[in-house]
């Protein structure tokens, strides 16, 4: 674990890889430091978000220094069940590129729980990381402007589902009529860092 | 009976702040807010408004305002030509205006009503995060905003005597950052010596600074890591990107620097052209 400054407010821990993010953000969040007022976990770090006027860095360094990983994270959190069309405009070119058909690649992205590892790039966009996934889904050369909100993608050892319409640059396999970012429900984002995830193929449309 | 007022004119750009959406960063959702958070924070003040009760941003003046109903109002941050309540809560009352002119230093100025702009909060907050295209919309012509109930008394301030944004040259403290690392030690020689000139492609998101580019001693990609507001990130141009209020909640490229919390607050009053000077600094 090294602990990074940044800047006068937050500390960024960098850690070995994403399950070490994964226990020492399940830590955080149960035992969260006082004084500290966000918990940022990414691919290989986890930035601590203070509150200057209840604490100080090196006491929420300390503290983190002190957290004990919670291993037992992964399968604990709230399953959620995504029903796709695996007719992803990149599902043909994806599979061939990782040495197999779309009916593997479709086979083995089912076959598995996912977990979200963390979000980001926009509200309720989760990373997840599921531990039978050994493929590593190269990013497409030109980011698309638009990819369609539900749209299922991988890139890297990552898969996830676009909130809403935006530019990406990730391989579209699929679409889920799941809206897994919705402002009039509570919570509003379904994946969160922690929840479990089965992608469920509903067949090719 | 709900009081309110209707926007004129808008200026280039006003939207809705307050204190933003904290605490939500692991569901990808930004803090946003003010990015003045001083002046900000003094306008909700001046008219005894809660510290996190919604005012508008406008930036770079321009804003027309019509009361509906008797309101009290101020304005805080860049100070605008006109007849304006400028960190003294005036009163407005029911058929009169209030027009911002141009400011004569710095970009933003806030305008806080006694009550609140009463609109709906989306995820807590009533900020337009332009980043994330989250809360209200930016506010537009023939807007009738909502003015929220007072809670509290008129704190009695006439008048609160804070300094105008700077002219000319900007001064502000650094930290290293995560990433210092990544970059030559020439590169942070340059960052805390030259002088960068502010771009026109700054917005609340970040202000893009310009300059003498700065040299990376190690070329792999960095997997997106948080940042917090005040962070400069350098992106493959080699200059800086100071992030503000609608910052991207993680970021690709390697932060070589932090602008000190307390100088933050000034870099939303930066405006394309000025100058910018980056001093090393101590926690």
């Amino acid at each position: 674990m090294r602990v990074l400054p940044s800047g006068s407010t937050a500390l960024l821990v960098e850690l070995d890889d994403l399950d070490e993010v994964l226990w020492l953000y399940a830590a955080l969040v149960d035992d969260r430091p006082e004084g500290v007022v966000d918990v940022v976990p990414a691919a290989r770090t986890v930035l601590l978000v203070t509150d200057p006027a209840a604490t100080s860095l090196s006491a929420v360094a300390e503290a983190v220094r002190r957290t004990t990983p919670r291993h037992d994270q992964r399968g604990a959190g709230e399953l959620v069940e995504v029903a796709v069309t695996y007719d992803g405009d990149d599902l043909e070119e994806v599979a061939h590129l990782l040495d197999c058909d779309a009916a593997e690649l479709v086979r083995r992205h089912t076959a598995d729980e996912w977990t979200v590892a963390f979000c980001g790039f926009t509200p309720g966009f989760g990373y997840l990381t599921s531990r039978t996934w050994q493929l590593d889904a190269p990013r497409r050369d030109s980011p698309r402007k638009q990819v369609p909100p539900g749209s299922v993608a991988l890139a890297g050892e990552f898969s996830g589902v676009y909130p809403r319409e935006s530019p990406g640059g990730w391989q579209l396999i699929g679409r889920t009529d799941l809206a897994v970012f919705d402002l009039s429900r509570d919570p509003a984002a379904l994946l969160r860092p922690g929840v479990r995830v089965r992608f469920v193929d509903e067949g090719r449309a | 009976m709900t009081r309110s007022v209707t926007v004129l004119e808008t200026g280039a750009l006003t939207t809705l702040q307050d204190a933003g959406r904290p605490g939500q960063g692991a569901l990808g959702i930004g803090r946003s807010g003010a990015c003045d958070r001083a002046s900000y924070r003094l306008a909700n003040r001046l008219v005894g408004s809660p510290p996190d009760a919604a005012v508008l941003e406008v930036t770079f003046g321009g804003l027309a305002l019509r009361a509906d109903h008797d309101v009290l109002v101020v304005t805080t941050g860049a100070r605008c030509e006109g007849q304006v309540p400028h960190n003294a809560p005036t009163p407005l009352r029911s058929g009169a205006e209030l027009r911002l002119g141009a400011p004569a230093s710095g970009l933003r100025t806030y305008v806080a009503v006694r009550g609140g702009f009463a609109v709906e909060p989306v995820l807590g907050s009533r900020s337009t995060d332009v980043l994330a295209g989250l809360g209200p919309a930016a506010v537009t012509t023939d807007d009738v905003l909502a003015v929220g109930e007072p809670a509290s008394p008129v704190p009695g301030i006439d008048l609160a005597p804070v300094p105008d944004p700077e002219e000319g040259d900007v001064t502000l403290r650094v930290l290293p950052g995560p990433r210092r690392d990544w970059f030559t030690g020439d590169a942070w020689a340059s960052l805390v010596t030259q002088s960068y000139t502010v771009t026109t492609d700054s917005n609340r998101v970040g202000v893009r600074l310009d300059g003498e580019p700065l040299e990376r001693a190690r070329t792999d990609e960095l997997p997106s890591e948080g940042l917090v507001r005040g962070a400069l990130q350098i992106p493959p141009s080699g200059k800086p990107v100071l992030f503000l209020a609608d910052h991207p909640v993680t970021g690709g490229y390697p932060v070589i620097a932090y602008v000190v919390d307390d100088d933050v607050d000034r870099c939303a009053q930066l405006r394309p052209g000025q100058s910018l000077l980056l001093r090393e600094s101590a926690l």
